[in-house]
């Protein structure tokens, strides 16, 4: 199972954690609707490095941005989460 | 047609050419059924089938194998409907024995919301073509006697949804065949051959990257599993799908006759017994998004420990095998078939955890598709623009993996 290092508890499974995507829409796309769409339905779906958001649900219940990389699931680091917080309302 | 007589597959993979007036990459079920249909039904062979591996190495071979059509909205009911035919009369139409079986499959519920969501179930399919029934306690241990009514206590089964033509196969077979059937007629299917990129010219496509060098064509079909929004974004196209790992597992052989196939998407689980005798587990979706085909112990032990409190005679079987594929998901459980925005790029994808059922149904459609640019009724609602036209078609509770 995928294990994430959670800053407050230490690492654990993934099942006690919730997924939050960073959405990641195009600079290209202008129209707002196209990029409510984006938004809603697309998907970047990397195949390497992203960047993304972890809700630790079953233990301290506080998000953390985790670097991970999705061709081995190896988790590379967690980012800080006063800028994990930044890159969320940028998102 | 005696399964158990080895037929011997006669298959002759090509070189790559250097144009083709179709490509299709992906030589997976889906790839090599759209193939098979563009040579029997609508004459075009000036066609490749590029797979990066070997033909059925990625999820045309690592699936469940049930053949169903008990979903829940009408448009895919039709769809799967259709699949499920057309696997019905596979073998007498490629004279190639898939091992296919109907077993009846039965779906399970736990509580009083599993019972309304199967009820409605069996009317929907009705409605919609597909033979799917209501049962009560005492006819599902009619025909699933393992089965344990109390659920271990935790899990007690109130009622079902029967569908009785549901089915299984043998998914390298139904691989060999259509691959057979479309080399036969003069398709190219190039193994070891890996497509980097979709070249494009404005708007339209004029062919592939690959690791061998170009190969130019008009129409290019992406018939990939897991790397389909890599490839698409290539040519510009943005996809509403999200990759996720799914693993499954088999047991040693079980003595008994298991008949039919079982599956409660309140537990998240689903068995079947295969021709070998093993019994088949497969169950939910990794949480997150990846490529990672490592299997894992907790999946084996939350799984099994889900499949003893329906099957407790399971609790003297071992466990053989386990292995991983990558799910396509789709935000509404439902596949994404046809054009893309970009001429001549076609996509057929969003399989996630349904696309074995449906490699007859969407091979024929998509080669109709290709063979006269017109998108065949049958899949029309699964065109990628139903996300913008707010016409999405929620289906989880038919995945039975989320």
């Amino acid at each position: 199972m995928l294990r994430l290092p959670c800053p407050q508890c230490g690492e654990r499974g993934v099942v006690e954690f919730r997924y939050g995507e960073i959405p990641t829409i195009p600079e290209d796309l202008t129209d707002p609707a196209a990029r409510d769409l984006d938004r809603a339905f697309m998907r970047t779906n990397t195949e390497g490095m992203v960047t993304e958001r972890w809700f630790h649900e079953a233990g301290c219940r506080r998000w953390m941005t985790v670097l991970r990389d999705t061709r081995t699931d190896q988790v590379l680091e967690v980012v800080s989460r006063s800028s994990a917080r930044q890159s969320d309302r940028s998102a | 047609m005696n399964e158990f007589v080895e037929r011997r597959v006669k298959l002759r993979f090509a070189e790559p050419r250097r144009a083709y007036d179709v490509v299709i990459v992906g030589g997976g079920g889906h790839g090599l059924a759209t193939a098979y249909y563009l040579a029997t039904r609508h004459g075009l062979t000036n066609v490749a089938v590029l797979e990066r591996g070997y033909i059925g190495a990625g999820n045309s071979g690592r699936n469940t194998t049930v053949i169903r059509a008990n979903y829940g909205v009408p448009a895919t009911v039709r769809f799967y409907q259709h699949s499920l035919e057309l696997y019905q009369r596979l073998e007498t139409e490629t004279d190639r024995s898939i091992m296919h079986k109907e077993k009846g499959l039965l779906w399970l519920a736990h509580t009083e919301m599993g019972l309304r969501a199967e009820r409605a179930r069996a009317r929907i399919n009705t409605a919609c073509g597909s033979e799917t029934v209501f049962v009560e306690p005492e006819e599902i241990m009619r025909i699933c006697p393992q089965l344990d009514l109390a659920g271990a206590g935790r899990y007690p089964i109130l009622g079902a949804s029967y569908h009785p033509h549901g089915a299984t196969a043998r998914h390298d077979r139904v691989v060999w065949a259509y691959a057979e059937g479309a080399m036969d007629r003069g398709v190219d299917v190039v193994q070891r051959i890996a497509v980097n990129g979709i070249r494009t010219s404005g708007d339209w496509v004029v062919g592939v990257d690959t690791d061998q060098g170009p190969i130019d064509a008009p129409v290019v079909l992406s018939a990939v599993g897991g790397h389909v929004t890599s490839l698409c974004s290539t040519a510009g196209v943005r996809l509403p799908i999200r990759t996720h790992p799914l693993q499954a597992f088999v047991t040693n052989h079980y003595q008994g006759t298991f008949e039919a196939i079982v599956a409660s998407t309140e537990l998240l689980f689903y068995a079947s017994q295969t021709a070998r005798g093993e019994m088949l587990i497969g169950a939910e979706i990794d949480r997150q998004p990846s490529y990672s085909y490592r299997s894992s112990f907790d999946f084996l032990a939350s799984c099994s420990g889900r499949a003893l409190a329906l099957l407790p005679f399971m609790a003297n079987l071992r466990i053989l095998r386990q292995w991983t594929g990558v799910c396509d998901m789709s935000p509404d459980y439902t596949p994404v078939m046809g054009k893309t925005g970009v001429d001549g790029l076609l996509v057929t994808t969003g399989w996630g955890t349904w696309g074995f059922k449906a490699i007859p149904a969407g091979g024929e459609a998509m080669a109709e598709l290709i063979a006269t640019g017109a998108t065949p009724d049958l899949i029309a609602p699964f065109s990628i623009d139903r996300f913008a036209r707010d016409r999405t078609l929620a289906d989880r509770g038919s995945s039975g993996t989320h």
